[in-house]
């Protein structure tokens, strides 16, 4: 006695039920398909990236040098008078040396096989140590950027001469020297302890390093204790009002304003108004104060929030003032939370570069800064300044120098997740 | 010096505060729980004298001595010096004067030169020891004030909790501070602009050639200075960028959320983080010396004409760059969509494709279009990329295979090297921050009241 039709709820045939069923299936995978495809070209990408990045810097860690013996004869160098002596005769012996018994011709060329600076190599080895004069110096000396190249691998012997950078004949005159066994390729330590040069060979890290560090360390002295009591008054005591609205809505707009803004900023105020040097360490570290500071005051507001009610009432249950009970219990424990923002805050603005364009730190500077008013480059602006350079060794150092770069976000990123979970209490 | 003068006012006010704890020890054996503040506080409350005021004066003086010293040079200077001079030039005087006294010299430098030189290092001699016979004498006073004060029933706990709140709202104000002086500057700076060159022409010409004559009669050297190339360029490349990243983040986005277990979800999140931390410098170089010259390859293979640095290249890398941060925005936008929204769609036979589409999508719309918003912002605002990978030569043109170039490069390349404040090729830069300021602001506040409406709509 079942009525049949009733329970049927749908007039379609099973055939075209089925076949709308897999439709919407295939439909739901595609869905999918289309997630997994922007995935894995947006890690992809990455990979792309990183490869490109270590592929083209991991041979400017390596400099090729090439053992040259100097003939420190008293007839070219002047023992009272040692900066002023004929350092280029010195080298010309030297080179001579590399090429026992050649035509003038192939010395010629050789000689270019040292790098621009060697003199001054051999001249701060003879005054560090006055006693060789009149003996012999060994000398690793860095090969400038073409042979560098060819030694690495990246000049193709193989090409037709006239699209190489260096001809047969001067190939010739470095295939001398290599057969003597007087070339080399120690750890490029230079990198790292030499500041710019407008030679690849010996240019380095050493100034924007320093330079850097400087800045960042400005950053953190004015942004930290400035955000955090920003944050503390924000957080604990200021009254909802029209104002803390205002002050609230402004910071959250500061963080998403363009930094090149910043470096406006700095440019018209600190630079033009304040009357502060250019370039200088000094600067940045402030106008990359000004750009932390959001992110300081944000994540430390988080910390404090983060705090449970119960600390505060029992510290103010047993008698502390509202400020006490701040400093002595709620701010200790929001510590490593604050530490934790802060430190991937530096890293944000180690990266930063558009605003130190703007105030001159993109300068070409031969020394590290020795304070922080003296003019200075910094990380990113080194890679900007190398990445325009046209010499061909300085894109390997380019990428040498992001790593770099990346290297020391890296770690400061690893120390930033290492405290929160070391430090960090949940509640 | 200066650091011999910081190290001054670090070492007297600890121990000053050393002084006012002893003291406020003698009042608490003296009188007892009569005392009203605890050892430390009188010890902060004298240290604070010593240190703030001093600090304060040190600061403002370092900021205003030299502006100072040089108006009272130029205006010291003998009349040989100064007639005839323009405005413009008394800057140069300036540092000419400056380097020698530093001994930076080409030649021999004039006496009156050498003379103002010689006037120069002495004020600024004379200024330095000033300024610490000064702060050392308001440290004395001051550290003598507040000693004098403390006795058992001072309230220095209170006193030095006032401070420390003055403190914090003097802190919280620099955010205001800073958004003001970016205001001000620019709005200043473009004033000026536009007393030189009119806003219609800097707004709707068609024409942008910054470059000034040196010479006055120069042919072809007035400059035009017409922005609507540059906001043209700015658009193509932000919108490639847009085009690039919106489709991949909110993809991302909807697989991690919807699809993804726990385990690829922790995998796939920190990696998205790191491309998301990479300097903007490090994509930069990767458009210039990987993408650039792959796009011109495949155009050349295709038979388009390609230039070297085209827009494709500095807008798709620029999308890479946010793709990160429209996936973080629409990961969050998609989890706070209730989950009995979900079951429910779930629980009337829908698929997990169907519910995202009629349910999450709808639902989650605000976020994501507040978090594209913020994208957009940002891609209008980035620097280094296009910096480094766009073109310089505005043209009017949308073809994303031709070089166009960004209000962020013409500030940049305006600005860059020596710049003098009285041409409108340096302030055109100003006028164009402004613009830029503005306009993320807007695209800001927007996405921003966009996004908080939207969490409340759920919470």
């Amino acid at each position: 006695m079942t009525d049949t039709s009733a329970v049927s709820v749908s007039d379609r045939p099973a055939d075209v039920a089925a076949r709308l069923r897999k439709k919407r299936y295939a439909a739901d995978r595609r869905l999918r398909a289309y997630g997994i495809g922007a995935i894995t070209v947006a890690v992809g990408l990455l990979g792309i990236l990183i490869a490109t990045l270590v592929l083209g810097g991991y041979q400017a860690f390596t400099q090729t040098h090439v053992r040259v013996t100097f003939p420190i004869s008293t007839q070219n160098v002047d023992a009272d008078d040692l900066r002023g002596s004929n350092w280029r005769a010195v080298v010309t012996e030297g080179v001579e040396n590399l090429f026992p018994g050649q035509s003038e011709e192939v010395r010629g060329l050789g000689a270019r096989i040292l790098t621009n600076n060697t003199q001054f190599f051999v001249r701060d080895a003879v005054i560090a140590n006055p006693s060789l004069v009149g003996e012999t110096l060994v000398l690793e000396v860095p090969a400038s950027d073409p042979y560098d190249q060819l030694n690495k691998g990246v000049l193709d012997r193989d090409l037709p001469e006239n699209r190489r950078r260096l001809t047969d004949e001067q190939i010739a005159a470095y295939d001398i020297v290599e057969e003597q066994g007087l070339v080399s390729r120690p750890f490029n330590w230079a990198l790292f302890f030499n500041a710019d040069s407008r030679f690849p060979e010996i240019a380095g890290l050493s100034g924007a390093i320093v330079g850097s560090f400087y800045a960042l360390m400005i950053c953190f002295v004015i942004s930290f204790p400035v955000g955090i009591a920003a944050a503390i008054y924000l957080e604990e005591f200021a009254p909802r009002n029209r104002y803390t609205d205002i002050i609230e809505v402004n910071i959250n707009n500061l963080a998403a304003v363009p930094s090149i803004v910043f470096g406006l900023l700095g440019l018209a105020v600190f630079l033009q108004i304040f009357g502060l040097p250019r370039s200088a360490p000094l600067v940045g570290g402030m106008v990359l104060s000004l750009m932390t500071l959001p992110t300081i005051i944000i994540v430390t507001r988080n910390a404090l929030k983060s705090v449970p009610p119960s600390i505060r009432e029992a510290a103010l249950g047993m008698g502390a003032s509202k400020h006490q009970v701040i400093m002595h219990h709620v701010l200790p424990l929001a510590l490593p939370g604050i530490l934790t923002g802060t430190i991937i805050g530096l890293a944000q603005a180690l990266g930063e570069t558009a605003p130190l364009l703007l105030i001159g730190m993109n300068s070409f500077i031969t020394s590290p800064p020795g304070g922080v008013m003296e003019a200075s480059t910094a990380l990113p602006t080194q890679i900007f300044i190398w990445a325009d350079s046209p010499e061909r060794g300085f894109v390997a150092r380019t990428s040498a120098a992001i790593l770099v770069l990346l290297g020391f976000l890296i770690t400061m990123n690893a120390i930033a997740i290492f405290l929160r979970q070391r430090l960090e209490r949940t509640w | 010096m200066l650091g011999f003068l910081f190290t001054a006012i670090i070492v007297l006010s600890l121990a000053a505060f050393y002084v006012g704890r002893s003291a406020g020890n003698r009042f608490v054996a003296e009188n007892g729980p009569a005392t009203h503040s605890l050892a430390g506080y009188h010890g902060a409350f004298v240290a604070i004298w010593v240190g703030v005021p001093a600090l304060v004066l040190v600061l403002l003086w370092l900021l205003l001595q030299g502006s100072v010293i040089d108006n009272l040079l130029l205006a010291s200077l003998p009349p040989a010096l100064t007639d005839g001079v323009a405005p413009g030039r008394m800057s140069l005087l300036l540092s000419e004067i400056k380097n020698t006294a530093v001994g930076v010299t080409f030649g021999e430098p004039s006496p009156e030169l050498s003379a103002a030189a010689d006037t120069w290092a002495r004020w600024n001699v004379i200024a330095g020891w000033a300024m610490f016979v000064v702060a050392l004498a308001v440290m004395l006073l001051a550290g003598f004030f507040a000693y004098t004060r403390l006795n058992y029933r001072f309230r220095a706990r209170t006193n030095v909790e006032r401070f420390l709140s003055g403190f914090m709202i003097f802190c919280s104000l620099i955010a205001i501070v800073t958004t003001l002086g970016i205001i001000v500057s620019l709005v200043a700076e473009s004033l000026q602009f536009f007393s030189m060159v009119p806003p219609a022409e800097f707004f709707f010409g068609l024409n942008w050639e910054p470059q000034i004559s040196i010479r006055e009669d120069q042919i072809a050297g007035s400059g035009a200075f017409g922005a609507v190339p540059v906001f043209l360029g700015t658009l193509v490349i932000a919108s490639i960028a847009m085009i690039v990243a919106t489709p991949v983040g909110i993809f991302t986005a909807i697989y991690l959320v919807e699809y993804s277990g726990r385990r690829v979800r922790n995998v796939i999140k920190p990696i998205l983080e790191i491309l998301a931390g990479v300097p903007t410098v490090v994509y930069g170089f990767f458009a210039v010396l990987t993408v650039a010259p792959a796009i011109r390859e495949a155009g050349s293979l295709l038979g388009f004409a390609t230039s070297p640095n085209s827009a494709l290249a500095a807008g798709g890398v620029m999308g890479i760059m946010i793709i990160p941060f429209i996936s973080s925005l629409a990961d969050d936008a998609l989890r706070a969509v209730p989950q009995s929204m979900r079951d429910g769609s779930l629980a009337m036979g829908a698929t997990r494709a169907e519910t995202v589409k009629n349910v999450l999508l709808p639902a989650a719309l605000p976020g994501i279009a507040g978090g594209l918003l913020l994208a957009a912002s940002r891609a209008i605002g980035e620097t280094m990329i296009v910096v480094m990978a766009a073109g310089l030569i505005a043209s009017m043109n949308i073809n994303p295979l031709d070089s166009v170039t960004t209000v962020t490069v013409q500030i940049v390349t305006l600005l860059i090297g020596d710049t003098a404040f009285d041409n409108p090729k340096t302030l055109a830069a100003f006028a164009l921050g402004l613009v830029l300021f503005v306009v993320t602001l807007c695209l800001n506040v927007v996405a921003l009241t966009i996004v908080r409406k939207y969490r409340e709509q759920y919470e």
